[in-house]
């Protein structure tokens, strides 16, 4: 028997590469899904609150849509981070972008160059970053503090200058139209080249089947009613991997964050890829802004990013400084803001699923002996359980706050899985 | 005197930098520097402005020794925003349900205060010396749960049902439960009292200087930061050390804001001032984490922002202008600081070089 890698030297260099991806060790993340709608449909059905939107297309869509921002900030973490520089200035960027986005929508009335203005800001945010932490050496959470100090700062005095005359304030400016949308053809009716095509998702979804129409509203709210930035949004989470794990540019720019001397020992310019990653950082983080001021609130507001930036900070560490698990948290986290936004019943529903959740991963645990986490996630379990059965509403409060307690919880009992960039954080001085 | 400008030009620079940027600012909203500076100059000369400078200038003095204490070992407390936020929280909730004799009231407030501050901070140290977790990390997301999580779901439970304001806002702190004023001490008459919690955060500075330059833990912090594999072969427990050190700063940090607190609003409401937290990271960097200096820098930016508010009432510019000030003190100065340190470095090798060639 041959084994499967030697059959594929035979195929052409590009179809390998495929054929490498589908036999890729996934398995583990598609059964994690299936087990995500699965809890999800089960919830939905047997809450003791009763919710409905779990599941439904349009819930999704909105998940899918708010998750954007904070993805935008976590794959800009991840590119600075790769490169070496820790970035906790990423909120700032958020809010530069909130901002320029807006001004450049209405100072040309279309937000496509609105969103250029708020990449550019981000942009501008992250050269001064790289300015301050590669060329002048200065602390990385220092100058991330700066930004984080200065960033409010201009954009309510900017707002003060120039909105009022457009008939916003100090604190908002007026409303802005979006870019528009879509429907992905066949999946959810979009039309192509002028032919109606069908709306397969929706027609799963709505025969109201078990499992089976819930998976098909989640996957149906992927693809309907987009819009186009959302799909930019998207495509980003490929293209980063593609550009830091299959282009000699990223393997540069990780082998600063790795180890910067090894690189520049073998001719690689640590300060340009240092600079590159900080850049992509802030454009990243700048779109993310802007996405959240054009299209996602239709204005710009004091205090709009609200700890999104952090978040965005967290997924990237959940992440495991990769662009699918934080693309991953992202959902998570956008679904959890959608479903507080929606229906002030799912969040005590949520808990539901929290339970089985924990009390799963305990099983597991005891399955593979670890007797102590076992009974440490069987605890927390039941305390989740115990608190579902006798509180009827969750604190508004609690869906907020949950990506920062998942973030110090995975830090404290799965820092195993975890490696960030070993010399992340680290100033370092060409000799 | 050369030793001496090393230490001071770098924060001086810093300092004229960040208003040529602010006068460019001001020029390109279409305000002039000159007149601009002339208004803030008045204004802030007078007294009423003075007494206010001193008042905001206690807690972030108060709050760059938290971040200090941290910084003398390495460590960077981000989280003195989130301490001192529900720190004072908690204590004007104490401080509203009990009842006691003047000065003992206050010294619970003030107690309870820093203790929660060390609490919250604690949790970080713990969370680092146990499982490794970064206490930049650790404080950031302690801060979102503090003030996004417990205040404001607890503010809404017992906000005050009894109040007339629109406000959101807890019970009041009985007068018994007031930080006396300083008045007298200006001749009085002053629109704005001089808060009397000053001279905690004088007390709190000199405790501080004699802490890190005349104890055994000072000297364990300062250890650690300059080397920690050599703090520990010397016998510091590196570990207890992370602890203490943060336990120290998050009781400075319960304490920020109190002089708000304590001399003015005496209670908590959504009003309470945010960001004290960030600020103290600037001064105590301004202040080379010195007692003394970070005095100066708290001087420095609590006139700042009191005095850029006439900048608004005269229609010069929005005081945000402040804000933008500040990040740029932050990032000039800690590239002046470094700037110096580079220069520093080539003249003691010049001047080892030039001792070195007198020997052959």
């Amino acid at each position: 028997m041959t084994h499967p890698a030697a059959s594929n030297d035979r195929l052409p260099s590009l179809t390998r590469s495929w054929v490498r991806v589908l036999r890729a060790p996934k398995v583990n993340l598609v059964l994690l899904g299936l087990g995500g709608v699965l809890l999800l449909a089960f919830t939905e059905q047997f809450a003791r609150i009763p919710t409905t939107d779990l599941a439904s297309s349009g819930t999704w869509k909105i998940a899918v849509a708010w998750s954007i921002p904070i993805l935008m900030a976590g794959l800009g973490g991840m590119f600075s981070e790769r490169s070496g520089v820790v970035n906790i200035g990423l909120e700032g960027f958020l809010v530069l972008g909130t901002w320029f986005g807006a001004w450049g929508t209405i100072l040309t009335g279309n937000p496509w160059i609105g969103m250029l203005f708020a990449v550019l800001a981000g942009l501008l945010g992250g050269l001064l970053m790289a300015l301050a932490t590669v060329t002048f050496s200065v602390d990385h959470i220092i100058a991330g503090t700066a930004i984080l100090v200065m960033s409010p700062g201009i954009a309510r005095y900017l707002s003060d200058l120039i909105f009022p005359a457009y008939g916003g304030s100090i604190t908002q400016s007026p409303t802005l139209t979006g870019v528009s949308t879509f429907d992905w053809p066949i999946l959810a009716g979009g039309d192509l080249f002028g032919w109606n095509s069908p709306d397969l998702l929706g027609w799963l979804e709505r025969l109201n089947w078990f499992l089976v129409s819930h998976a098909a509203g989640i996957a149906r709210g992927l693809v309907f009613q987009m819009s186009w930035l959302t799909l930019i949004g998207i495509a980003v989470i490929p293209a980063s991997a593609w550009v830091l794990w299959k282009t000699s540019f990223g393997l540069r720019l990780r082998s600063c964050g790795e180890d910067p001397d090894a690189a520049d020992s073998l001719g690689v310019n640590v300060y340009k890829y240092k600079y590159y990653g900080v850049v992509i950082s802030g454009a990243l983080a700048g779109f993310g802004g802007g996405f959240l001021s054009i299209q996602l609130s239709g204005l710009y507001k004091e205090a709009q990013t609200g700890g999104k930036g952090f978040i965005g900070l967290a997924t990237m560490i959940f992440g495991n400084w990769r662009p699918g698990g934080t693309a991953a948290g992202a959902l998570v986290f956008g679904f959890a803001e959608t479903l507080r936004l929606r229906d002030p019943n799912a969040p005590h529903a949520l808990l539901l699923l929290v339970t089985i959740a924990v009390g799963l991963f305990a099983l597991r645990a005891a399955y593979r002996r670890r007797w102590q986490s076992a009974a440490g996630m069987a605890a927390t379990g039941a305390l989740i359980g115990w608190y579902y059965l006798t509180a009827d509403r969750v604190p508004n409060q609690l869906p907020q706050v949950t990506p920062y307690i998942a973030v110090l919880v995975v830090l404290l009992f799965a820092t195993r899985r975890l490696r960030m960039p070993a010399a992340d954080g680290r100033i370092w001085i060409k000799e | 005197m050369k030793q001496r400008l090393l230490v001071l030009a770098p924060p001086i620079a810093a300092i004229v930098f960040a208003l040529v940027v602010s006068a460019v600012v001001l020029a390109v909203s279409g305000a002039d520097p000159f007149t601009a500076f002339g208004n803030v100059y008045e204004y802030g000369t007078r007294l009423n402005t003075l007494v206010e400078t001193i008042n905001w200038s206690t807690p972030l003095y108060l709050s760059a020794i938290a971040v200090a204490i941290g910084f003398r070992m390495n460590l960077f407390n981000i989280g003195v925003e989130g301490q001192y936020i529900l720190a004072a929280f908690i204590a004007a909730q104490v401080g509203s349900q009990i009842n006691l004799p003047p000065v003992l009231h206050v010294l619970t407030i003030i107690v309870v205060a820093m203790l929660v501050g060390a609490v919250w901070a604690g949790l970080s140290g713990y969370m680092k010396v146990t499982r490794g977790v970064h206490e930049v990390i650790s404080t950031i997301m302690l801060n979102a749960i503090a003030v996004g999580g417990l205040v404001s779901y607890l503010l809404g439970i017992w906000d005050a049902p009894d109040d007339t304001s629109l406000d959101t806002a807890l019970k009041a702190i009985p007068e018994s439960g007031w930080f006396p004023d300083l008045n007298p001490l200006v001749g009085g008459g002053t629109r704005s009292d001089l808060w009397g919690f000053v001279l905690v955060a004088i007390v709190v500075g000199v405790a501080y200087h004699f802490l890190i330059n005349r104890t055994r833990l000072g000297f364990d912090l300062r250890a650690t930061g300059y080397n920690p594999s050599a703090a520990e072969v010397s016998g510091v427990d590196p570990k207890r050390t992370v602890v203490m050190a943060m336990v120290l700063s998050g009781l400075v940090a319960g304490l920020v804001g109190l002089p708000e607190l304590l001399g003015n609003t005496h209670t908590y409401s959504l009003r309470f001032t945010q960001g004290l937290g960030f600020g103290g990271i600037a001064v105590a960097l301004i202040g080379r984490n010195h007692a003394a200096g970070i005095a100066v820098g708290a001087l420095l930016f609590g006139w700042l922002s009191r005095a850029s508010g006439i900048l608004e009432v005269r229609g010069d510019a929005p005081r945000e202008i402040v804000a933008i000030i500040q990040g740029v003190i932050i990032l000039s100065v800690v590239v002046a600081y470094s700037i110096a340190e580079k220069y520093k470095r080539v003249e003691d090798a010049k001047a080892a070089a030039a001792a070195l060639g007198d020997v052959e």
